[in-house]
């Protein structure tokens, strides 16, 4: 899909290790403090470290080399979840320095006037200002974000893309935006600054960047609250135990009470430090893999939103189609012959120099051999097309020949009070119901025949579409055709619904629509006028070429200006919140073998007939709690890669996912420990711990 | 097991769901205001007491006005059943003359009676007037469980409503759940009672001839002639105790006692009335959000973990003391004798009805029993225990049970709803910090009462004083007690000398904090649902009336239950069962 990507392997060396630094300037209690799941570890292995050293000199209520063993791993919990996150944080980073080595200040030449030879004044870019006027040329870099007000230009984006091809800028229209980094290669433009020094795009992105792991998303905060309360549950069941267990001594009348140090390992065992250790992680990672999708999303909530969208507005051109409608047929009525047709429509067209019209001249001469003429050599005039018209063509003398709509050539035809021929009419219907758009043309009241200009629609996109079915996404085609057009190409396609003859109103409005019945409602755009929809949409993809409105209206921007990429982001938003799903199902399926490693274990001086419970038949009581301890710390490392890679996601519905995902962390969560533990407590024995 | 028990347990099993479906699409009728068969019978009766109070049925209340309101009517009936209790010496009905009871024990009795808890530190018999039974306990018994009733329909109107700002009116939702529910219920129950010979009458206590007469150091040198036997207006109390999850018993023996339960029928169909309006809730639930298959799902997950508790008991019961058996004690089943553990138990019930009973009793926070929890083996006693911890959701109270229940299918579905990619959302709402804060308050209170009472009360003088049994069954006793309180279940392990200043006032705070410190937090989530846009469902959306989320409702409410009472549970009933068991 994307033609270059920020590849990045998973870790480099040079990521983990600045992570290792990192790892250890996290243990200020500022840090932990953030993560009420890991402080409450960080406080168990300070309060054990504490009980250790006292035990040292005035003889603890457990072993010393128990205890140092259980503050150890403890302390090596709290660093492997720092590392997680400062791995995650260092992939971002290294994203972040990239984008930055794109930004330094560069001599940018101010325009005293909106003229292309005014005299200018040479200034660094941080000092230009909304509204400045600068000249860029070529070879010079583009100084700030703004908008092209004269010139054409062909730009490397390069460094903030990662697309090597240049691309051209040009004022007017869509393509008219230039970003602070880029270069012109070719030609010169003056561009109008639309950013004062850093509010500009890359600044944005950088902070996006940077920022990533401070704010919290909803979604992540409310799964805090749950590990919280279960954190909380947990500190309840451990700290009861120990007037448990003296009443279970004294009644019992053997065995000691339960020490302080195996119930911090119990506490640190059983609240869900797997996933309240990689919880941030993920959200940070989340981010990254939409940077090496290179997509740039201004929040993190809003790739959490992409996870749930209900609807997604594709636009047909240059995401269901190609988008180059090439001409394929000329179709004359009465009598008219197809050269005849031809070699009028190549007339109407010659001084059209969009794609389609290109076509028209190409397929003239393919099919009849016409030459191209020179409009000026034949003393005719062009008639651009208009909004008002929707006609194009050329006046020759007193001919006059058009080419356009249907209603708009009938309009033509019946205002020179010729007769429409419905031939014509039946003939440029069933073009669009082939999917095809319709092109009349008329040679002042004569209706000559159609051209049909074929749009193609993109290989694979209909299985595309059928993975979003089963997802529980409907898709909604945006097109500018007519009804019968959009039909046959939203049917060959496989879309769910279309909006046909699409204005920025009517997207607006099935945008308000869809919201209104509860919908979430993710779209593409680039253009202005797609501004107040992107404005609107939930998930909203502007595209980098687009302009400077459109980027602002959106909540995320995509780099390579792809609009099917829309579907792969939805895929990352899902996959964030399947990550930390799972692992919190994981987390909690762990408890179970714990308690049958640690439980035995705590009360075996009070209780041996407990010892029945040890099903994993553990060596003995200090080796089964420390084997719970270090497992506990090392499934953390062992999960960093699923952490930051995200989960599996597969195309299915809700109820098959569940199924297989339950069957995996859940299932998998429950059998894992009892081997793990088992596997560290004959190594802890065999080492004759 | 015998193939007479599971005939009786299917039997049970099947007219219990048979009959929750009708009453269920009754209930939500009721509470959605249609017009009824009884509409035109008690429809005057209503709007005269809306009027006789100043309540205007149409007012739409906010969740915080319903809580207001709720707990105003609650501290209004607290107060009445505790000033009935220490004035009942000076006030009519009281042929025993029974005295005013302590402060402590009226409050503790107060608070037990006005949330549903029915937890009883006294003897019925020896302790309260016949005006306290009916005017205190009985209307009591009414209200508590219609309160209950009108919080669940109220977290349902959060689910129904979109971008509301009511969930309802409290008044009217008691009035009707009283009205309309659990007055013509009780009517009808308390006439079959009466036919099986469950006594109903202002009589005093009769004195009897002794047939044979006995003399002992008690009654040292007379002999003793003549006993007395208590007797009372019971059948009333019976029918709605049964039917509204309340459990208090007239007599100090609860069902056990012959008066209240005489007969194989009115003990089917008095262990019948425990589950019957818990399941048909689920059934209102179903209809009320338009998807029966809703109801269901929440409904089989409730009755595959009766079942399945239901059997660890009955195989418990059945099977025995191993340490019995070394002393040559047959316990095996034969057509003389039921068999099993019989001690604590009546033998016209013999282990499948008592097993039933207590599993039913302890699932579905009633408290009412017809044979004794302490006396039962260490496994077959810790079943009732742990459906208390489990929070009282396995059937639960009326009402309490399911609102407990939904709670919980909040916390499944925000983790499963991860799973699948999505931001959770249940039936249609979404399931954002505001929920899961509420969630987590629901499931901290009773985890935090039971577990903290418990570790007060063991090492404290007077809470360790009041064991009968020291060791591990103490422990259990003690446990039991808490969870009880703090489930608003009522049920004891009877070992336990609870009627103390120190027990009065533990177990009432943590009646009260397990009950209204749970209901503010649900009626606060209905308001926060209602409030929200309704999400149309996609099969992108976590399926909620599937096999699946059943079973997942089920790992949950299995997991969290496990999670925070395994460590106690296995220095109690656990190691008590390992030691009988002699595995050493």
């Amino acid at each position: 899909m994307t033609p270059t990507q920020h590849k990045q392997p998973l870790f480099s060396w040079q990521i983990l290790l600045a992570a290792l630094g990192d790892t250890f300037l996290k243990l200020a209690p500022r840090q932990q403090w953030k993560n009420p799941v890991m402080f409450v570890v960080y406080t168990g292995s300070l309060l054990t470290t504490g009980l250790w050293l006292w035990g040292l000199f005035n003889g603890g209520d457990d072993s010393a080399s128990f205890m140092l063993g259980v503050t150890f791993w403890l302390w090596f919990t709290v660093l492997f979840a720092n590392f997680a996150e400062s791995v995650a944080e260092g992939r971002s980073k290294a994203q972040a320095a990239a984008l930055r080595s794109a930004k330094r200040d560069i001599v940018a030449k101010k325009l005293d006037e909106p003229r292309y030879n005014a005299p200018y004044v040479k200034v660094t870019s941080p000092a230009l200002r909304k509204g400045d006027l600068v000249l860029i040329e070529a070879g010079d870099f583009v100084p700030a974000d703004g908008e092209v007000i004269e010139g054409v230009a062909s730009v490397d984006e390069s460094a903030i893309t990662g697309e090597s091809a240049p691309v051209i800028r040009e004022s007017g229209g869509d393509f008219s935006s230039v970003t602070g980094g880029t270069r012109v290669l070719s030609d010169w433009l003056m561009v109008r600054v639309t950013a004062n020094p850093g509010e500009a795009f890359l600044d944005r992105m950088i902070a996006m960047v940077e920022s990533a792991t401070r704010q919290k998303t909803p979604n992540e905060i409310a799964l805090t609250i749950l590990l919280v309360a279960l954190t909380l549950i947990f500190l309840l069941t451990t700290v009861t135990l120990l007037p448990f267990s003296i009443y279970s001594v004294e009644t019992a009348k053997s065995g000691t009470p339960v020490s302080i140090t195996v119930l911090v390992a119990l506490l640190v065992c059983l609240i869900p430090t797997t996933i309240g250790g990689l919880l941030s992680a993920i959200g940070v990672a989340g981010i990254g893999r939409m940077m090496q999708k290179n997509v740039i999303a201004t929040s993190g909530r809003a790739i959490e939103a992409a996870g749930d969208v209900d609807v997604l507005l594709l636009d047909k051109t240059g995401t269901i189609t190609l988008g180059n409608r090439q001409a394929s047929a000329f179709l004359p009525i009465g009598e008219i012959t197809e050269k005849e047709l031809a070699d009028t429509a190549q007339l109407a067209t010659l001084a059209d120099e969009t794609p389609e019209g290109r076509s028209i001249i190409i397929l003239a001469k393919q099919k009849f051999n016409i030459r191209e003429r020179k409009i000026h050599e034949l003393g005719a005039t062009f008639i651009a097309f208009s909004a008002q018209t929707r006609m194009s063509g050329v006046n020759i003398g007193e001919r006059q020949i058009r080419k356009g709509a249907a209603d708009a050539i009938r309009r033509f035809v019946e205002a020179q009070h010729a007769k429409f021929p419905p031939e014509a009419m039946r003939l440029a219907d069933i073009v669009a119901r082939h999917g095809s758009t319709p092109l009349l043309v008329a040679d002042g009241g004569r209706v000559l025949g159609v051209i049909e200009l074929k749009d193609t629609v993109k290989g694979g996109i209909k299985e595309r579409f059928g993975e979003l079915r089963r997802m529980g996404i409907k898709t909604i085609m945006i097109t500018g055709d007519n009804r019968l057009t959009a039909a046959a190409i939203a049917a060959e396609a496989g879309v769910d619904d279309f909006l046909a003859e699409a204005t920025p109103e009517a997207k607006l409005k099935l945008i308000r629509e869809q919201q209104a019945e509860g919908r979430l409602v993710a779209m593409t755009g680039d253009g202005t006028n797609d501004a107040p929809a992107l404005a609107q949409a939930d998930v909203a993809v502007a595209m980098n070429s687009g302009t400077q409105a459109a980027k602002e209206a959106g909540n995320m921007v995509d780099l390579d200006s792809n609009p099917t990429k829309l579907i792969e982001i939805v895929e990352t938003g899902k996959q964030m919140l399947m990550t930390r799903g799972a692992l919190t199902t994981f987390s909690l399926a762990n408890d179970l073998a714990k308690y049958f490693a640690i439980v035995p274990a705590a009360f075996a001086s009070t209780y041996p007939a407990l010892g029945a419970l040890n099903i994993m038949r553990l060596d003995s009581p200090s080796s089964a709690i420390l084997s719970a301890v270090i497992f506990n710390a090392l499934i953390i490392v062992a999960l960093i890669p699923l952490a930051l890679k995200g989960v599996k996601y597969r195309p299915q519905n809700a109820e098959a996912l569940l199924r297989n995902n339950l069957l995996i962390y859940g299932g998998g969560g429950v059998i894992v420990p009892f081997v793990g533990i088992k596997l560290i407590d004959l190594g802890l024995t065999a080492l004759s711990f | 097991m015998t193939e007479n028990g599971l005939l009786q347990i299917t039997l049970y099993l099947a007219a219990l769901l048979l009959l929750a479906k009708p009453l269920g699409l009754y209930m939500a009728k009721v509470y959605e205001n249609r017009p009824l068969f009884l509409t035109r019978l008690l429809g005057p009766l209503e709007a005269g007491l809306y009027r006789f109070s100043g309540v205007d049925p149409e007012q739409d209340m906010r969740w915080q006005d319903y809580a207001a309101a709720l707990l105003w009517f609650n501290l209004f009936s607290g107060l009445a059943v505790f000033f009935l209790q220490i004035l009942q010496a000076w006030l009519p009905l009281n042929p025993q003359h029974l005295a005013n009871v302590s402060f402590d024990s009226a409050f503790n009795t107060a608070v037990s009676f006005a949330t549903n808890t029915n937890w009883q530190g006294y003897s019925g018999e020896t302790t309260m007037s016949y005006l306290t039974q009916m005017l205190g306990l009985g209307v009591q018994n009414f209200v508590s469980a219609a309160t209950g009733m009108a919080v669940l329909i109220a977290l349902v109107r959060g689910f129904q409503r979109t971008h509301a700002a009511g969930i309802g009116n409290f008044w009217t939702d008691l009035t009707r759940g009283v009205l309309y529910i659990l007055l013509p219920l009780s009517f009808v129950f308390a006439l079959v009672l009466v036919g099986q010979g469950v006594v109903q009458t202002f009589k005093p206590y009769q004195s009897i001839p002794l047939v044979e007469q006995v003399s002992s150091a008690a009654t040292a040198p007379a002999e003793q002639t003549t006993q007395t036997i208590a007797i009372g207006p019971a059948a009333s109390q019976i029918a709605i105790k049964q039917l509204g999850t309340n459990g208090g018993g007239f007599f100090n023996a609860n069902s056990a006692h012959p008066f209240e339960n005489p007969t194989p029928l009115s003990n089917f169909l008095e262990m019948l009335a425990i589950l019957l309006i818990p399941a048909a809730l689920c059934h209102t639930f179903g209809a009320m959000v338009g998807n029966p298959r809703q109801g269901w799902a929440i409904l089989a997950a409730m009755t595959m973990v009766f079942v399945s508790l239901l059997f660890v008991t009955w195989g418990s019961e059945q099977s025995g003391n191993p340490a019995l058996a070394s002393l040559g004690v047959e316990q095996s089943v034969s057509v003389n004798q039921a068999g099993g553990n019989m001690e604590g138990k009546e033998t016209r019930f013999g282990i499948v009805n008592s097993a039933i009973w207590a599993t039913a009793t302890g699932a579905a926070s009633n408290g009412s029993v017809n044979s004794m929890h302490d006396s039962y083996t260490p496994l077959g006693g810790m079943i009732p225990m742990w459906l208390i911890q489990l929070g009282e959701v396995i059937f639960g109270g009326v009402g309490s049970g399911l609102y407990g229940m939904l709670v919980f299918a909040l916390v499944a579905v925000f983790v499963a709803g991860l799973m699948i990619g999505r931001t959770p959302e249940y039936l249609g709402k979404k399931i954002e910090a505001f929920e899961m804060k509420m969630a987590s308050i629901i499931i901290l209170i009773p985890a935090f009462l039971i577990l903290g009472g418990t570790a007060l009360a063991v090492i404290v003088d007077a809470g360790k004083s009041a064991i009968a049994n020291p060791g591990a069954h103490g422990f259990s006793e003690i446990l039991y007690a808490f969870s009880s309180a703090a489930g608003n279940n009522g049920s004891a392990f009877a070992g336990l000398g609870a009627n103390t200043p120190f027990y009065n006032t533990a177990l009432g705070i943590s009646m009260l904090a397990g009950r209204y410190g749970i209901i503010i937090p649900v009626l606060a989530i209905a308001g926060s649902l209602a409030a929200k846009k309704t999400v149309p469902t996609t099969i992108g959306t976590l399926p909620t009336d599937t096999p699946l989320f059943a079973m997942l409702l089920i790992g949950t409410v299995l997991l969290v239950g496990a999670l925070t009472f395994v460590p106690a549970l296995a220095l109690g009933p656990v190691i008590e069962h390992l030691i009988m068991n002699g595995t050493h």
